[in-house]
């Protein structure tokens, strides 16, 4: 009993020093000027720009988005299996390449190859091969080795070991940890434009920046639609598998 | 005519072949197409460290920023960090509980067959425009709120909290009614039956059978909301984020260095006081 005043005591003590700590502005929602503003803001966003020619372009950053997820959850996937194969040494590479969120990739590595669409990509890939390669090995170190242990009786080589008992066991697991981290890549695919890299997330800092409401707005939906498309596609897949 | 083969000639074609081939096709197509589309050149990255401004900015990490000021100031953004990401999640709760209690179906007067105002229709309307509205708060990425927020309230800590708030009442809201709805109802039921109020049969039913719970996920979510708070700070809702933002802006590699530690620190401090937080409440 005594740890749990402890516990909710020192929980209390963060938040009263949280609050008193930040210099939070909430006198902004009762003055004038901004509350005509907000107003003006809903106003905007109540009719999104559905212009045939803009809804294209987003249309065409959607694309832009879906690609950098797939094709970075290809590379990580790639080198994972790598990974999973030979090189249970990097472990604490993969521990550095996870830690770091795939935000502040993408904005490491604008500086390297510039704004735009491989940024994103590179970035979700170089977070999701810590993840992955993680997994990858994971499920590979803790599968029976019977399989593997009669082929390595048996005179196999390491590769034939690995391609012939390791992986096809392990593999549905596998799979099902790549389409789950894919999907959790789309999402964030369409977030991480904010900082410049790429897909319907730079669309709409871009618009948001020249305060054209409406054109955010359209971006804004199109966001959510690809999300719940994604979240009852993926939902579909999961009750059919499970 | 039938022309039959002789048993001692076995065919050498691959009946799936054709199949085959057309799969990888569409493969590579599909690959071809994704590089087109995200500007896929990996020659770009080779460039970048043979051009002098990438390469000082990565051989700049090391040493890390280690003076005074700069520690002084890290620590600061990375404290108002934690206090972002906690008052957004005290918000949270403060909208999420009372909607998780409207949302309760256990908890609804009318199913028992007490008279309310406008009726189960009404009531039941009512819920599932509360739920619609958590599905709407929750499905809006916290980072596009932070960015609207931002342009509304100005850049600072204030868009910060609202965007945690907003996003994560959403998802505790949805969570929190879950919770209630997974104890068993009966004590609840019962205490509606004797004529307790809504809150009293909450607050003596079915609050003393989910308070670890409650406790236990709100802990791990306000973890969750930490790392959260970061990101947010690259669009100018304050904390370490946005700090490491202005460093990568001016290209100090040292000062985005000593952020990036911190940052995996406060990740693993946050991880051990939530687990210590539940460990001590159980």
């Amino acid at each position: 009993m005594n740890a749990r005043w402890v516990a909710l005591f020192s929980l209390l003590a963060l938040i009263v020093a949280s609050f008193l700590s930040l210099d939070l502005h909430w006198l902004v929602f009762f003055e004038t000027d901004s509350v005509q503003s907000m107003g003006r803001f809903v106003l905007e966003f109540m009719h999104p720009d559905l212009q045939p020619q803009f809804v294209l372009k987003v249309w065409y950053a959607s694309l832009e988005t879906i690609a950098m997820s797939a094709l970075s959850t290809l590379i990580a996937a790639c080198l994972g299996l790598v990974i999973a194969f030979k090189a249970s040494g990097v472990r604490p590479l993969l521990n550095l390449l996870r830690a770091v969120p795939e935000l502040v990739w993408a904005s490491l590595l604008l500086i390297a190859v510039g704004l735009g669409p491989f940024a994103g990509t590179l970035a979700l890939a170089l977070h999701t091969t810590g993840v992955l390669g993680r997994l990858y090995l994971e499920a590979i170190e803790n599968q029976t080795d019977g399989p593997a242990f009669a082929l390595r009786a048996a005179g196999a080589s390491s590769a034939q070991v690995f391609f012939f008992a390791q992986l096809p066991q392990a593999l549905p697991q596998l799979v099902s940890y790549t389409v789950y981290r894919w999907e959790n890549n789309i999402r964030a695919a369409a977030v991480l434009g904010v900082v410049g890299a790429g897909g319907l997330g730079q669309m709409l800092s871009f618009h948001l920046g020249l305060f054209q409401m409406n054109k955010a707005a359209t971006v804004i939906a199109a966001t959510l639609i690809l999300v719940a498309l994604v979240d009852s596609l993926s939902d579909r897949i999961r009750r059919r598998l499970g | 005519m039938i022309r039959v083969r002789s048993v001692d000639q076995p065919t050498l074609r691959d009946p799936a072949a054709s199949g085959r081939v057309f799969f990888v096709g569409l493969f590579v197509l599909a690959i071809w197409q994704m590089a087109r589309l995200t500007e896929f050149d990996l020659l770009t990255l080779f460039a970048a460290f043979t051009d002098p401004a990438p390469r000082n900015f990565l051989l700049g990490f090391f040493p890390p920023a280690h003076s005074v000021a700069f520690l002084t100031l890290a620590l600061v953004e990375t404290w108002r960090t934690v206090a972002i990401a906690t008052c957004g999640m005290f918000i949270a709760g403060l909208i999420g509980l009372p909607i998780a209690i409207l949302l309760t179906r256990v908890l609804s007067l009318s199913a028992i067959g007490q008279p309310q105002f406008g009726g189960a229709v009404f009531s039941g309307f009512l819920r599932r425009v509360l739920r619609s509205l958590m599905v709407f708060l929750r499905s809006v990425p916290e980072l596009i709120w932070a960015l609207l927020l931002v342009r509304v309230v100005g850049l600072g800590p204030t868009a910060g909290v609202l965007a945690i708030a907003i996003s994560y009442s959403g998802m505790l809201g949805k969570v929190y009614a879950e919770i209630f709805e997974s104890v068993d109802p009966l004590p609840t039921l019962s205490l509606l039956n004797q004529g307790a109020s809504r809150l009293q049969a909450f607050a003596f039913g079915l609050l003393p059978q989910c308070s670890d719970e409650l406790i236990s996920y709100s802990v791990y979510r306000w973890e969750c909301a930490v790392r959260s708070s970061v990101i947010l700070g690259f669009v100018g809702a304050g904390g370490l984020g946005q700090q490491m933002d202005l460093s990568m802006k001016m290209f100090a590699g040292d000062e985005v260095c000593t952020l990036l530690i911190l940052f995996v620190l406060l990740v693993s401090f946050a991880d051990w006081a939530s687990q210590a937080l539940r460990k001590a409440w159980e």
